[in-house]
């Protein structure tokens, strides 16, 4: 470590690249999925993981996990979780079908009532995490339950069933969400879409700096002037309005609903954010990591399929690649925030 | 009581009989107090004494429950940090108010980002952050070669100097410093203390707090000692000694009662010492004590 003696008593270090390479938080998921690839791609690359069908699908996965993940990265560098994303999933998707199919609404209708709906609770979720100062650990689960159980309650009580099908539209909107463009499906354009806006607000906005200063330190922030609740709730709301526009893709793509879309996809979501480096305490990370973490859980659980391999092992992979990720993360953030 | 004369120009922060109640317990009783551009109030108090209620009362944070806080001699009340800071009054808290994770300049504009562009353009200006504090921290003897290392890596004392640079950058009147000094070794205090006279030549009312006399004097031209929620009075430099004022702190008879005590201990100590002269001597009981283990062994040898 070179110091030099510039004044009386204070140095200036000079930073190695490798360490200022170390504390970027994406670098470990870009890492990881450049291996993921390259594994599929020698083991799988001559079952049709490396053509376009399969690229193609991979990326859907990832994408639309990614959608999702993007928002709760914002919220897990906030200091908070969001573990009603998947019953979030569930809900709109009902939300969406049964006035169109049942009621006969038109869709753009549907659509408002949908991501009404979700600003609403995810304004319920932040504003509760933030008056009763419980963890939002807890708070959201009782919204996962809360609303997975409404909306098999409301849906069997309207419908009958627990599933709604019938949803046929090819109009614009429909399109704007569940079409293609030279065979790439709408959801990856959205993804891609949806990380450059995140990157840019976490890094270019002032609310950016907000969110980092939220997770970091609450009180701190609240003292130098950071509306540290707002910034809370507002996030809470993207990570509903991101679940509800993946709702929205599924259903207009499937044509119809079921009750338990989503179920569990509030742990994937965590497991692509903190695999992309985000702390799981808060204050620190990226949006380009997380949306590598989705990638490579659309790698992996596409790329299994390839080779051929019994997709249980699937979630053995999950489990030992989020606690790596941890492991890495802790080192990385000691490293970072260490005094010298 | 033997208040200050005020002085001519009208003070920058006054604050006359405040009282605050936190449920049955009183944090604070009728303190009145005030500070003028281009001097140091000191706040001095034992743990307890209640400046940390009184700063965080003036800095937005609490609201106080009785009385009158006066800006610049008018009545104000203050319901949020901002407020305060939106009227001149910038906090250094003990925490600093920084973000160990976050880079020094994200960590300097936190609240308060540079923005460029317009409407939904509008958007932080990273470029001018770092080079605002570059040039900010050079200004107070620091040389940061990159402005987006975490402050965790800096040290105690040139964590403060940010501190203290942020909220000179940004305008305050009145500088709040919550015990700046006391985490600090000698060398680094002694570095802040200047910082916190060269803020004060800037014009700057600075009220600092601290429990540490030594630091206090130095730089302070009045003092305001807390004891117990309630103050003792202000006393102008000239009036008092080192010595009144730690006395005072701890409570006059209590530092008495503690002296006479201390005294006792040392006598008693004293007379151990003559006591034990003509017996064991240390090196006896060393002896000793390295003889057991051989003969020991011995035994064990011819067994």
């Amino acid at each position: 470590m070179a110091t030099a003696a510039r004044s009386a008593d204070e140095r200036v270090r000079s930073v190695g690249i490798l360490r200022k390479l170390l504390t970027r938080p994406e670098l470990g998921a870009v890492a990881g999925a450049i291996l993921v690839f390259a594994f599929f791609a020698v083991v799988a690359g001559d079952r049709g993981f490396l053509t376009s069908i399969g690229t193609i699908s991979y990326l859907e996965v990832s994408a639309q996990l990614g959608i999702v993940v993007i928002p709760v990265a914002l919220l897990m560098i906030a200091g908070e979780f969001d573990l009603s994303v998947g019953s979030m999933i569930g809900a709109a998707g009902m939300l969406l079908a049964i006035p169109t199919v049942e009621f006969g609404w038109p869709l753009w209708a549907s659509l408002i009532l949908a991501f009404g709906a979700a600003l609403v609770i995810g304004f319920l979720n932040g504003y509760m995490v933030v008056k009763t100062g419980l963890p939002s650990f807890i708070v959201t689960l009782a919204s996962l339950f809360a609303l997975r159980g409404a909306t098999i309650g409301f849906t069997r009580l309207i419908t009958g069933r627990t599933q709604v099908s019938g949803l046929e539209d090819e109009g614009f909107l429909a399109s704007l969400f569940a079409g293609e463009i030279a065979g790439v499906p709408a959801s990856i354009f959205w993804w891609v879409g949806l990380g450059i806006l995140g990157t840019y607000v976490l890094l270019r906005t002032t609310f950016g700096n907000w969110i980092f200063g939220t997770g970091g330190d609450p009180v701190a922030a609240r003292n130098v002037g950071v509306p540290v609740n707002r910034v809370k709730i507002l996030l809470f709301m993207a990570t509903a309005v991101a679940s509800t526009l993946l709702a929205v893709m599924q259903v207009l793509d499937a044509g119809s609903a079921d009750v338990l879309r989503g179920t569990l996809f509030e742990f994937q979501a965590i497991i692509a954010t903190v695999i992309g480096g985000v702390l799981l305490t808060g204050g620190y990370g990226s949006v380009i990591g997380p949306m590598f973490g989705a990638l490579i859980f659309g790698m992996v659980s596409q790329g299994i399929f390839f080779t051929g391999v019994d997709t249980d092992w699937f979630q053995v992979f999950l489990g030992a690649m989020l606690l790596i990720a941890v492991i890495v993360n802790n080192y990385i953030r000691n490293r970072a925030a260490r005094a010298r | 009581m033997t208040a200050a004369q005020t002085e001519a120009s009208t003070p920058l922060v006054e604050v006359q009989h405040i009282s605050k109640y936190f449920g049955s317990v009183i944090a604070l009783q009728d303190i009145s107090m005030h500070v003028s551009p281009g001097e140091v109030l000191c706040l001095l108090g034992d743990n307890g004494a209640g400046k940390s209620t009184l700063i965080k009362t003036l800095s937005g944070v609490h609201q106080y429950d009785e009385g009158r806080l006066l800006i610049e001699g008018e009545e104000v009340r203050l319901n949020s940090p901002r407020d305060a800071l939106n009227r001149g009054i910038a906090t250094v808290f003990q925490d600093l108010a920084m973000i160990p994770l976050m880079g020094i300049s994200r960590n300097f504009f936190l609240g308060r980002e540079p923005t460029k562009g317009a409407g939904p353009l509008k958007r932080y200006d990273a470029a001018r952050a770092d080079r605002v504090t570059r040039e900010q921290l050079a200004g107070m003897g620091i040389d940061i070669r990159d402005p987006s290392q975490p402050v965790g890596t800096l040290s105690g004392g040139e964590r403060q100097s940010v501190a203290i640079a942020r909220a000179v950058y940004f305008g305050a009147k009145v500088l709040i410093l919550d015990e700046p000094t006391s985490a600090l070794g000698v060398k680094q205090a002694a570095v802040v203390l200047r910082y916190i006279a060269q803020t004060r030549d800037q014009g700057i009312g600075v009220i600092f707090i601290t429990h540490n006399v030594h630091h206090a004097f130095p730089v302070a031209d009045r003092f305001t000692i807390l004891k117990r929620g309630q103050s003792l009075g202000t006393f102008e430099k000239s009036e008092v000694t080192r010595e009144d004022v730690a006395s005072m702190m701890a409570g006059g008879e209590d530092m008495e009662t503690l002296t006479a005590e201390l005294a006792e201990f040392e006598q008693a100590d004293r007379e151990d010492a003559a006591g034990s002269d003509g017996d064991h001597t240390a090196e006896d009981f060393h002896d000793e004590a390295e003889n057991v283990p051989e003969e020991e062994n011995q035994g064990r040898e011819t067994n």
